[in-house]
């Protein structure tokens, strides 16, 4: 009885990365090597050569999971957790090392596989359904659960190409939710979907978990790992480094992302950022902002060389892209040199973000802006929360602010009869501090 | 228990257990490629019986009327489009197979399933359109008054050949397109020249006897003549011999492309 229901034992996977390596990333160099016809040839003949462009994308990890667990699964981008789950779905083979699942396997990696577009929100439910590895029965049973869950009655009958984004991830997600495997793996789901929705899906994973379901669940929603999950695996460059309840990896995942990123990048400069930290007005370091809030992001390095007139840039970003940014490129004010340990912040004021999730990109760049050295894409992220109703947002679909852009300027309304309606995401009197 | 191992190269035992279990799955794609096929065209199915009719005229005219070939006392109309039918069959199947992977590729990097449903799925919905063309021909007989023979009793056994290579090539085009994107271009010409190296506009007995055995390389020679021979009967007779060589070329095509398609299925995911 007590034996795991996953066990993994040296789990390895290795990409080989194509010749016409841009630099772009995995997905690009791959798809580079498929596109050259002729990259098969010349890879026999260079067999060394081939060994430099491997990638460990998950190296020598080993765990088990006890059935009824829920395992949380943190790291930053491309540390190799959605391997990991691809591996354990059997998306893809692993390299080295042995699995061993006791139980029906059902994985989310994604909301929504295989919706097509051209088919109704009723077709498309058998359809997911199905490629979720459900059968009709089980489906025409748990139908009208699932529409009731979605929330979209109306549009059953509707091809989902005239779905809103919010229509359609909850579609997607009611389906996903629906099925009734002995282990789940689900990877990244909830960062879509807005806040009162996310809260219902976070709902019913717990209530698969105390059904006795064992979860694996990627994210990096970290309130959600500690509130969902018992257990955390946190995973950094394919190697698993903390293993333990939640709360405590949550922890070496922050630890670890204002520590030492990505040695090797900065080497031939001698640049290492030892920390980055957000705070909010008061100084306090948090993640959680309201809008119309400062933002402070602030870096602390060590030049071991000195870098001469360095350009810094720190890009605020969220699902939708870039929403603003501090760049000297532009501004031109930029430090003389580093040398040393030193500190630099830069104080975003009265950020007029909606309530969505964030993160920071931070870059430096030398050499009159030709070189970088550094270009960190997710150096920390954070989440603007607010009711909205207390900024003077009043629409019914104010609960679906992660389908908007993220920015708000002050602007007014000023609408036939005269009346002139301002609308502004400064922080409200009654909710701001002193 | 239901128990699973993952470990590089072993997926073979459970593979065919599920290849069952996810029947419905093959269903279901086949189901959605039908569905969608038609959407937002005017004369919707419809298409899938303009074209062969189109072809038979053109084939009809150009072969018959202009080269006078010998139809073997049948309506040349008639003698084209038992030829067509499998042809056209084969050549949506390959086309529409072929394809598949890549266009299910969001599919295959995100969920686990047997690879081998999509082509398959493809195939059937091809196999749909080629039924509805079948019906075509019956109305052409019954126009032209003429009644098929009692061989054909012996169709479905054709009809499962052409299925089979059908799914052969499909099998090796989706499995090569996958790494080498240069298959898109290169299944058209194999579709433009088939039609005129296979039989389909002719009677294969204006073959050179001491060719057919070579001429029947090609799987569909076999197919066609398998056709022909059961719904017209009389004249088109069957060359025994190259019914061999195609119906072993077919064999060979589906076993080698099932091999094919086995291994290199794993690293779909990867390279897709």
């Amino acid at each position: 009885m007590s034996e795991p229901i996953i066990s993994v034992e040296n789990l390895s996977k290795r990409y080989v990365l194509g010749r016409q390596r841009s630099g772009d990333g995995l997905r690009h160099a791959l798809e580079g090597a498929v596109r050259n016809p002729l990259g098969w040839l010349k890879r026999k003949n260079g067999e060394r050569r081939a060994k430099s462009e491997e990638i460990w994308a998950l190296k020598d990890v080993s765990f088990e999971v006890k059935q009824g667990e829920v395992v949380g699964i943190v790291g930053r981008n491309g540390a190799g957790k959605s391997t990991l789950l691809k591996l354990l779905s059997r998306i893809t083979e692993p390299t080295e090392g042995r699995v061993r699942l006791r139980g029906r396997v059902a994985s989310l990696l994604e909301v929504g596989t295989g919706f097509h577009q051209e088919l109704t929100g009723r077709e498309n439910i058998f359809l997911n359904g199905a490629i979720l590895g459900m059968t009709k029965v089980e489906i025409r049973r748990r139908f009208d659960e699932i529409v009731a869950f979605s929330e979209i009655e109306k549009f059953l009958d509707t091809p989902v190409k005239r779905y809103s984004s919010g229509m359609y991830v909850r579609l997607a997600f009611a389906v996903a939710a629906h099925l009734e495997p002995e282990i789940l793996l689900v990877d990244e789901v909830l960062a879509v979907g807005d806040l009162s929705f996310q809260k219902k899906c976070l709902g019913k994973m717990g209530e698969v978990a105390r059904g006795g379901r064992t979860v694996l669940f990627v994210s990096h929603n970290m309130d959600a790992v500690r509130t969902l999950c018992q257990r955390g695996l946190l995973i950094e460059d394919g190697k698993i480094r903390a293993d333990g309840d939640a709360e405590s990896v949550v922890e070496a995942y922050f630890a670890g992302l204002s520590r030492g990123f990505g040695r090797q990048q900065t080497e031939g400069y001698g640049l290492v950022i030892q920390k980055i930290v957000l705070k909010n007005d008061n100084g306090q370091e948090t993640r959680q902002f309201r809008p119309g809030e400062d933002l402070i992001v602030e870096i602390a390095f060590d030049a071991q060389k000195c870098i001469e007139k360095p350009y810094f840039l720190i890009v605020i970003q969220s699902s939708k892209g870039n929403c603003f940014t501090a760049n000297m490129l532009l501004d031109g004010h930029r430090p003389k040199a580093l040398q040393g340990k030193g500190l630099i912040a830069c104080r975003f004021k009265s950020m007029p973000l909606l309530p969505q999730r964030y993160t920071v990109r931070m870059a430096i760049k030398t050499n009159d802006g030709k070189d970088s050295v550094i270009d960190y894409e997710d150096v920390g992220s954070f989440s603007v929360t607010a009711n909205l109703e207390d900024y003077g947002y009043k629409g019914e679909f104010r609960t679906r602010v992660s389908e908007a852009t993220s920015v708000v300027i002050p602007y007014e309304w000023h609408l036939p009869d005269g009346t002139i309606a301002s609308v502004a995401l400064s922080v409200p009197v009654a909710a701001s501090p002193k | 228990m239901h128990e699973l191992i993952i470990e590089a190269g072993r997926t073979e035992r459970q593979y065919w257990r599920d290849l069952w279990k996810y029947r419905e799955l093959f269903y279901f794609l086949a189901w959605r490629d039908l569905l969608v096929r038609y959407k937002q065209t005017v004369v919707g199915v419809a298409w899938s019986l303009i074209r062969p009719f189109l072809t038979m005229i053109v084939l009809t005219v150009v072969f018959g009327k202009f080269g006078k070939m010998p139809s073997g006392g049948v309506p040349y109309a008639i003698l084209v489009f038992c030829g067509l039918l499998p042809w056209q069959f084969f050549s949506t199947a390959l086309s529409e197979s072929g394809n598949s992977l890549v266009t299910n590729a969001n599919l295959i990097t995100k969920v686990y399933f047997p690879r081998l449903v999509i082509p398959a799925s493809s195939v059937v919905t091809s196999f749909v359109d080629f039924v509805i063309s079948a019906a075509f021909l019956v109305l052409l007989m019954i126009w032209y008054h003429f009644a098929p023979s009692p061989n054909i009793l012996f169709l479905p056994l054709f009809v499962m050949l052409a299925f089979a290579a059908s799914l052969g090539v499909g099998m090796w085009i989706a499995a090569l397109m996958v790494e080498y994107r240069d298959f898109r271009f290169i299944v058209p010409f194999i579709v433009q020249f088939g039609l005129y190296i296979s039989p389909v506009g002719f009677s294969s007995n204006v073959v050179p006897e001491q060719w057919r055995p070579l001429y029947s390389l090609n799987p569909m020679v076999g197919v066609i003549d398998g056709f022909r021979w059961a719904i017209l009967g009389g004249e088109q007779a069957i060359y025994l011999p190259g019914m061999i060589v195609s119906v072993l070329g077919v064999v060979v095509l589906l076993l080698t492309g099932i091999r094919h398609f086995r291994n290199t299925e794993r690293t779909f995911a990867d390279v897709i």
